[in-house]
């Protein structure tokens, strides 16, 4: 009896596995559309959004979400299987030489039609391999309310009347200091938000803050006219404007609300969450915060009173300095998709970005403000940091600063970049590190 | 009867052989062909022999810093976890009140998953370092310590209930005996018991060196290898180069393909000195 069940057990198992391989083999073919979405706060809208092209063009959508700061593992791991993605996205030059060998040209597609600037997307040689979709700008978000608080103070140190008189570094630093003077007439515990310098939290100052500086300094370089161009062809830097960084950054520590020591448990949402809490009156940040300041319970800050105000740091001329504005999220195409499914998503494509249901996504849910030309000037998303995003880009009397971190030479970089801000946030090494780290770091992950 | 079956046993064997060979032999020997390789994803790999092995040491000092805090931690981890893990077994052997309960309770943290008991232990010790303005990625010795504190808290529950098993084990009129001899405890402890739970020593001593050098989710909850990398074990130091630096995938499976050899041939030795040891009933 035993036996006899024991065989009926195993014959059961038997054709258990069989079936099961089976099946797995039997799920191909089928052209379909695999978008692997890189940004996790907008995962669900392009569930919806699969759904309704679907619906119309009869084309099923997989949308797969990366969850954050793992977009590269995720990629890595999705592209080596036979259901590889068929859109899939990269950071700039630097994403692009890492995968080089799936990008398909994309030149002849309406989407690269529709680029308002060509001389944004990712090119190489003749060819055309990754599309911006949305441009984002960062700087110092602040709330409005508090700082009229500041300003009707009686007692207050500056001669600034206005946050639209801080211009420079150099009032920023008056006005930010006076301001931590008052700390309790202010009804705030700090002017920064936390300096978050956990483990993957860091990429607001490694990446983001040290934009500024560097920028400046490819800016200088005349052999290109492009600083983005000059950053990717420089094989070391000088980090001229090491003292600016250093100014800001602890201007930033010095009138926070965490103590220097205990940074490195601070995340960047702590930081949206104290901004939205109104325990303080400026963070840095880009536009893509709003989300997440509007999603903290309890917040206190109004909408029409986020507003944004440029990084200053100190470098001669900075009064016509705008926000950092640029991307890193491009729009690339497996070369290795079958060609109807590489034609499959670039329908996709394009029906997001010119459709009106497509359109409608882009501008009130996915709160994007895209380089294409088929969104007329009205057809702006309605949250209060992509307006002044606009707001500055439109202003003729500024430059913007671009994103000339799309040349820094990789995540080994700015993690380093990161640790080192990290142990000098807390006091065990001087600063003079970080300007070394950053120089030999730039040097031997560009090698 | 017997023939047929012998007959047929390898279309029994096959599922298991077919799983064995799909989720451990081939992806095994790919690893290690994926480590001569320069490659950014396992289909796309270029051979370029030795290099990724020369990386390893001369791109960076980041893999000998790790291993040196690797061995650091599982030295104490090994010796901690197995002394407290033992204690614990002979006070629980010794027919306590609630002895069910006390085994219940040590061996339950063992049941949560590494991340989150990561994570719950960042909390407690940042709770405890933010009054006196520190946090535990402010100096190296604290992420290390903390890392200490949780493989005990997780791991002396396990080797525990093997050690209690081990300790039953022991025959009773073999300590009687030793006791009309006129041992003291120590000297049964140290002549009759320890001798016969050496099969326990080797399972957990085996158990404990290996975990301590793939010691992952709780690293990465905990410290990240914050600050600077200097709290980075070696399984995270593997990842971080496979999927944090372009350009460094084979160095990362080369330096997988090494944390093999270096955990293989540490648990051999262990396995091969503690069997000496141990004694027939």
């Amino acid at each position: 009896m035993k036996k006899r069940f024991t065989a009926v057990l195993l014959t059961a198992a038997l054709v258990l596995t069989t079936m099961l391989s089976l099946s797995a083999c039997g799920k191909k073919g089928k052209a379909t559309v695999y978008f692997l979405n890189f940004k996790p706060e907008t995962a669900s809208v392009y569930e919806s959004i699969a759904k309704d092209y679907e619906k119309e063009t009869g084309v099923s959508v997989k949308v797969v979400t990366a969850a954050a700061n793992t977009y590269e593992q995720t990629l890595k791991s999705e592209i080596a299987k036979a259901d590889a993605p068929t859109i899939f996205q990269i950071n700039g030059p630097i994403g692009y030489a890492s995968w080089k060998n799936y990008c398909a040209d994309l030149k002849n597609s309406k989407l690269y039609e529709y680029l308002s600037d060509k001389t944004l997307a990712v090119t190489d040689g003749e060819g055309v391999y990754g599309i911006p979709y949305v441009v984002e700008g960062y700087g110092i978000i602040y709330n409005d309310g508090i700082m009229r608080r500041y300003f009707d103070l009686k007692d207050r140190q500056t001669t600034v009347n206005g946050v639209g008189e801080i211009k420079n570094f150099a009032t920023l630093k008056t006005v930010v200091e006076d301001m931590s003077k008052h700390k309790r007439e202010l009804k705030i515990e700090g002017v920064f938000a936390s300096t978050s310098l956990a483990g993957g939290e860091d990429w607001r100052w490694q990446t983001h803050l040290l934009n500024v500086p560097l920028y400046y300094e490819f800016r200088d370089n005349t052999d290109y006219n492009d600083p983005t161009l000059a950053g990717l062809n420089s094989k070391e830097i000088a980090f001229l404007y090491n003292e600016r960084y250093h100014d800001i950054f602890d201007l930033y520590l010095n009138n926070s609300i965490t103590a220097k020591t205990l940074l490195g448990a601070k995340s960047t949402e702590d930081s949206m969450a104290e901004f939205a809490l109104g325990k303080v009156a400026m963070v840095q940040n880009g536009n893509w915060a709003w989300s997440q300041i509007r999603d903290v319970s309890g917040n206190v800050v109004k909408k029409e009173d986020i507003k944004f105000l440029p990084i200053y740091t100190g470098v001669a001329g900075e009064e016509s300095q705008g926000l950092c504005i640029g991307t890193e999220n491009y729009l690339a195409i497996n070369k290795n998709a079958s060609a109807e499914q590489q034609e499959e998503s670039l329908a996709f494509l394009d029906w997001l970005f010119s459709s009106k249901t497509g359109k409608k996504y882009v501008t009130e849910k996915l709160d994007y403000i895209t380089p294409f030309s088929t969104f007329s000037e009205d057809e702006l998303p309605n949250d209060p940091l992509a307006r002044e995003v606009v707001h500055y880009m439109n202003d003729d009397q500024l430059t913007a600063v671009p994103w000339v971190f799309t040349a820094f030479p990789g995540e080994g970089f700015k993690t380093a970049v990161g640790a080192a801000l990290l142990e000098y946030a807390q006091g065990n090494r001087p600063f003079g590190d970080v300007v070394t780290t950053v120089k030999n770091r730039w040097k031997s992950e560009r090698g | 009867m017997e023939h047929s079956i012998k007959r047929w046993a390898w279309l029994l064997v096959l599922p298991t052989f077919a799983a064995f060979c799909i989720a451990f032999l081939i992806p095994f020997f790919s690893g290690l062909y994926l480590s001569f390789c320069n490659f950014r994803t396992v289909n796309d790999a270029v051979f370029v022999g030795l290099s990724n092995y020369r990386r390893i040491f001369t791109a960076d000092s980041e893999f000998l810093h790790a291993l040196w805090f690797t061995v650091r931690f599982a030295v104490l981890a090994v010796l901690s976890v197995n002394l407290f893990g033992f204690a614990l077994a002979l006070l629980l052997t010794r027919g306590i009140r609630g002895t069910n309960v006390f085994r219940t309770f040590f061996f339950m943290p063992n049941l949560i998953g590494g991340i989150v008991l990561g994570y719950i232990w960042q909390m407690i010790i940042n709770g405890v370092l933010y009054r006196y303005q520190y946090a535990i990625t402010s100096d190296p010795k604290f992420g290390f310590w903390g890392l200490i504190i949780l493989m005990n808290w997780q791991m002396i529950g396990y080797v525990m209930i093997i050690y209690i098993a081990g300790i039953q084990s022991v025959p009773g009129d073999l300590v009687e005996a030793a006791r009309v001899d006129g041992a003291n405890a120590p000297q049964v402890l140290r002549h009759v018991i320890l001798p016969s739970v050496m099969p326990s020593v080797t399972i957990c001593l085996f158990l404990t060196i290996t975990n301590s050098f793939k010691m992952f989710d709780q690293n990465l909850a905990l410290t990240a290898g914050a600050p600077a990398n200097k709290t980075r074990m070696l399984a995270l130091d593997i990842y971080q180069t496979f999927y944090g630096r372009i350009g460094y995938e084979g160095v990362g499976q080369a330096k997988a393909v090494l944390f093999f050899v270096i955990v293989a041939l540490i648990s051999l030795t262990q396995l091969y000195l503690t069997r000496r040891k141990e004694v027939e009933n």
